[in-house]
């Protein structure tokens, strides 16, 4: 049996990375006694795939991982209560479901992300109407060691400004800290994607992006179904308090 | 009472492996600072990863935050990319646990496990905001305390701090909370410092160097002698005598972000008395306590449980030589939790085939390497340090290493060692090349490494009165072998930056004088030495050469028996005579047996302490010659007392501690 989870990372433990992430799940899910199959080999590991890497010091409510059970749970929403005690601060279970076996793997279903940025910058607005009306935006980013010039423009598939009271997915945390302009920003995964770093980069031509980007979340992950955008498991707010 | 988090986090984006500021680790406490609570800062002076795992440190933090009376926070040396950012922006050196700023503590106490991180503790005092010289610390300032394996000769550091702590720290950090707590409540007048210390002085085990007065003739060190006659004029260090009766941690941490040692650790023992004498661990924490084999399961199991990891260590000086440890080993492996049966790693294998064994068993899954510590190239240089491994021990552990599925070993290895010529140097490789043909027996892919380390001596051993090699010596030796090793098919050599030893050797002999080397090192840039790309010999050597300092004098001299030396004041319990003995012994080539399995030879730890070794079995552990050289097969007939239960333990301060 596999199951889909969603959780949140919220807080201090935004800055723990990828790796990181990797290594707390599967100290919780032992501490859970999830039992959760492991693969055949030299050195056997717990059965789990991680969606999207989140960048470190990006907060999310919707983090994917996929987890194959070596027994069938039938109760999952005991399953979410045994996880919830054992993560860490900051880290909740925010979604789960049953998923098949032979659903695509989460880094090759998820072509879009959705994000929400407090940007600390001049006339961000501004730059986001000239960024919305323009027909080619060229950044300069690394991959694999690479550097490249891309035209990141048809890659931003939404982009707009938005206040605190219309974003009722925004955490507690976020309304009396995050300095700065919000804007949210739905942006393709697909081939290169686009970071949330290089789009304040194209806001704020010139910039270093973590001086202007006092906080990113990332509320929203969609795969394609039908040719339309869908979420991969609904967000839901997160419902811990989470330690500033 | 303010947190810096709030400054801190916009600036954590910015820096390399930010996790390491953030704390939230599984086990760390939430403490609640308060009138008449006693605030510790226990601080590690390298970055996160390598502190963390500090399993002294995380001892004393779970025992202080326990008691009534105190709370303890943890820091660890921010990373030259944050350090940056802080003084740019007067940021003060804060706790991970709730980003407090250190000068809302009573106590910055540092864990010193090696001398190269001196300069990391000017820097960190620095970066507090306090004046990195004790002298000129005022009232509202808090003490500056040192423990750790380097403190026993804390000298070249006596400038900088108000006190340090020879040996164990579990009992002794509640008798020194007391004194600082009557301290705070007397509200720290103008003027108490001096009071408060002295009264430090009195506690066994606690050495402030501001109360002594040291003598010079020249060069030499004359005499080292109390400035008042209340403060005493041999400081001897602290030990616990039942390790039983600590069971720490209890809630071991487990880290968000990798660490050095990143599984779950139990200590099965402490105090090592094969009596290799270049050890300094090993003379410095005898005699032998071991923790009852019961204790050892439960911490595992409960440790596993509480932090989620599936691999645990078992640590000591020397693990195969707990009484308990196959029945312990056997206990854990076929125990399969829901998520696979936990790994369990041996660190500091002996070199015999018993531990390979033990090694076998505990392996999971690939057998990637092994390591084993031979230190010396010959079986004549193996005497002279008394690792009294014999060639037959080394290749029938690594036979049967290659024989169960592993294919490369590591072997360490000291040069510079007392007596050493060519011949021992280049009996390094012979050794090695040994090992491969065993290995070739059994795959092609054997390799064997071999890593040279420089020797420096230390204080409190028998080596003390050696003269270390100096640099030009050291890369000559390093030389000899890589060449050899060049014409060995399938050994490799790894060797130590000789600078680095050198550097090494000017603090760990050192006296007050080497201080302002240090702070001139500090000054110049030079923190994190312990690193290869900030370490730079010439900082060290400006230093010496400023301060008209002879690199001679403090590192290559040999010294003779009048020598006094930098802490002829401080004792880790050894007798000086036996030291002198010891190491007339090693230059005769004589070997010295374990005195755990055959009669005490009163080295002076136990006689002096009214301590025993505690092990839970009489009978030497199985298997061989146990890397000692001795016939023990009549080991079980030599009359071992087992203490009953200890009476040495501070009764006070046990329950203050556990209330
Ligand atoms: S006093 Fe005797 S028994 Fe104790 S450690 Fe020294 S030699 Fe061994």
């Amino acid at each position: 049996m596999k199951v889909r989870v969603s959780y949140s990372k919220l807080g201090k433990i935004r800055f723990t990375g990828h790796r990181d992430v990797a290594r707390i799940w599967e100290r919780t899910l032992r501490k859970a006694e999830v039992p959760v199959a492991m693969s055949t080999g030299f050195t056997p590991r717990l059965k789990m795939a991680f969606g999207l890497a989140l960048p470190t010091g990006a907060e999310s409510l919707v983090e994917l991982l996929d987890v194959t059970l070596a027994d069938d749970v039938d109760d999952l929403e005991s399953l979410v209560r045994r996880l919830d005690e054992s993560l860490p601060v900051g880290m909740a279970v925010t979604g789960i479901r049953e998923c098949g076996p032979s659903e695509v793997s989460l880094q090759e279903d998820v072509v879009a992300t959705t994000w929400v940025m407090a940007i600390d910058a001049a006339d961000v607005s501004g730059n986001i109407d000239r960024l919305n009306a323009a027909c080619e935006v060229w950044v300069d980013r690394e991959r694999k060691g690479e550097s490249r010039r891309d035209d990141i423009r048809s890659g931003i598939l939404g982009l707009r400004t938005i206040s605190t009271e219309t974003s009722e997915l925004l955490p507690p945390l976020w309304l009396g800290e995050s300095s700065g302009v919000l804007i949210e920003a739905t942006l393709t995964t697909a081939g290169r994607g686009i970071r949330p770093t290089e789009l304040v980069e194209a806001l704020v031509p010139g910039c270093e992006p973590w001086n202007h980007l006092t906080r990113v979340l990332r509320i929203n992950q969609m795969i394609e179904r039908d040719g339309e955008h869908v979420d991969v498991l609904s967000a839901r707010p997160a419902h811990t308090e989470v330690g500033a | 009472m303010s947190s810096l988090w709030s400054r801190l986090e916009p600036l954590l984006a910015r820096v390399r492996k930010p996790a390491r500021y953030i704390g939230c680790e599984d086990g760390a406490a939430s403490p609640q600072h308060g009138h008449g609570k006693v605030a510790w800062l226990l601080a590690y002076p390298d970055v996160y990863e390598v502190g963390l795992p500090n399993q002294g440190l995380q001892i004393l933090y779970e025992i202080l935050n326990e008691r009534p009376d105190a709370v303890a926070e943890r820091s660890y040396a921010p990373w030259v990319d944050l350090e940056k950012l802080m003084r740019e922006r007067g940021i003060p050196l804060f706790s991970v646990d709730t980003h407090r700023s250190a000068d809302e503590f009573d106590i910055l106490a540092f864990n010193l496990s090696a001398e190269l991180v001196y300069t990391n503790v000017l820097n960190m005092v620095d970066l507090a905001g306090f004046p990195v010289r004790a002298d000129q610390r005022r009232p509202e300032h808090p003490l500056v305390i040192i423990g750790g394996h380097a403190a026993f000769n804390p000298e070249p550091m006596a400038d900088f701090i108000d006190c340090a702590v020879l040996g164990e720290g579990e009992e002794v950090i509640g008798e020194i909370t007391d004194v600082v707590r009557e301290w705070k409540s007397s509200g720290r007048t103008e003027g108490s410092r001096s009071a408060v210390l002295r009264r430090l002085a009195q506690i066994p085990g606690v050495y402030v160097p501001s109360m002594y007065d040291v003598e010079y003739d020249g060069d030499r060190v004359v005499g080292i002698t109390p400035a008042y006659p209340d403060v005493p004029e041999l400081v001897t260090k602290r030990t616990v005598s039942d390790l039983g009766q600590w069971q720490y941690p209890k809630r071991p941490l487990a880290p968000l972000t990798e660490v050095v040692h990143d599984r779950l650790a139990v200590e099965v023992f402490r105090g090592c008395t094969r009596g290799c004498r270049f050890c300094q661990a090993g003379m410095i924490t005898r005699p032998v306590r071991e923790r009852p084999a019961e204790q050892v399961r439960t911490m595992i199991t409960e440790g596993l449980k509480r932090t989620g990891y599936n691999e645990v260590s078992l640590t000591s000086l020397s693990t195969a030589d707990f009484s308990g440890i196959e029945s312990v080993v056997t206990s854990i492996v076929p125990d399969p939790t829901a998520c696979g049966a936990p790994t369990v790693s041996l660190p500091s294998l002996r070199v015999d085939a018993f531990t390979v064994g033990l090694a076998a068993k505990v392996a999971s899954g690939r057998r990637s390497g092994l390591t084993f510590a031979p230190e010396a190239g010959t079986w004549r240089l193996r005497t002279v340090i008394n690792k009294l491994i014999t060639e037959d021990d080394l290749y029938g552990a690594v036979e049967s290493a290659f024989s169960s599925g592993w294919s490369r070993m590591k072997l360490y290895f000291l040069t510079g060692l007392p007596t050493e010529t060519d011949v021992d140097t280049e009996g390094i490789v012979d050794l090695a090349a040994g090992c491969v043909s065993i290995g070739k027996k059994h795959t092609n892919r054997a390799s064997v490494t071999v890593s040279v380390g420089g020797f420096v001596p230390k204080a409190h051993t028998p080596f003390q009165w050696f003269g270390q090699n100096g640099v030009p010596e050291l890369r000559r030796k390093i030389g000899l072998v890589r060449e050899a090793a060049s014409k060995a098919k399938g050994v490799q050599v790894k060797w130590h930056d000789p600078a680095a030893t050198l550097a090494e050797g000017i603090a760990s002999r050192g006296d007050r004088r080497v201080g302002a080397v240090i702070e001139r090192v500090w000054r110049a840039g030079g923190t994190f030495q312990e690193w290869s790309e900030f370490f730079d010999l010439d900082r060290w050597l400006d230093a010496m050469a400023a301060e008209g300092l002879s690199v001679d004098w403090y590192v290559t001299r040999h010294r003779d028996e009048n020598e006094v030396f930098p802490w002829h004041h401080l004792s880790a319990g050894l007798h000086h005579d036996f030291l002198w003995q010891d190491w007339r012994s090693a230059l005769a080539e004589a070997g010295l047996e374990d005195c755990r399995w055959t009669p005490c030879y009163d080295c002076g730890v136990c006689t002096g302490d009214g301590l025993e070794h505690i092990v839970a079995s009489p009978v030497a552990p199985a298997g061989g010659s146990q890397g000692t050289g001795q016939n023990l097969t009549f080991g079980g007939s030599v009359p071992i007392t087992l203490r009953p239960k200890p009476s040495l333990v501070n009764h006070d301060v046990v329950s203050a501690g556990r209330g």
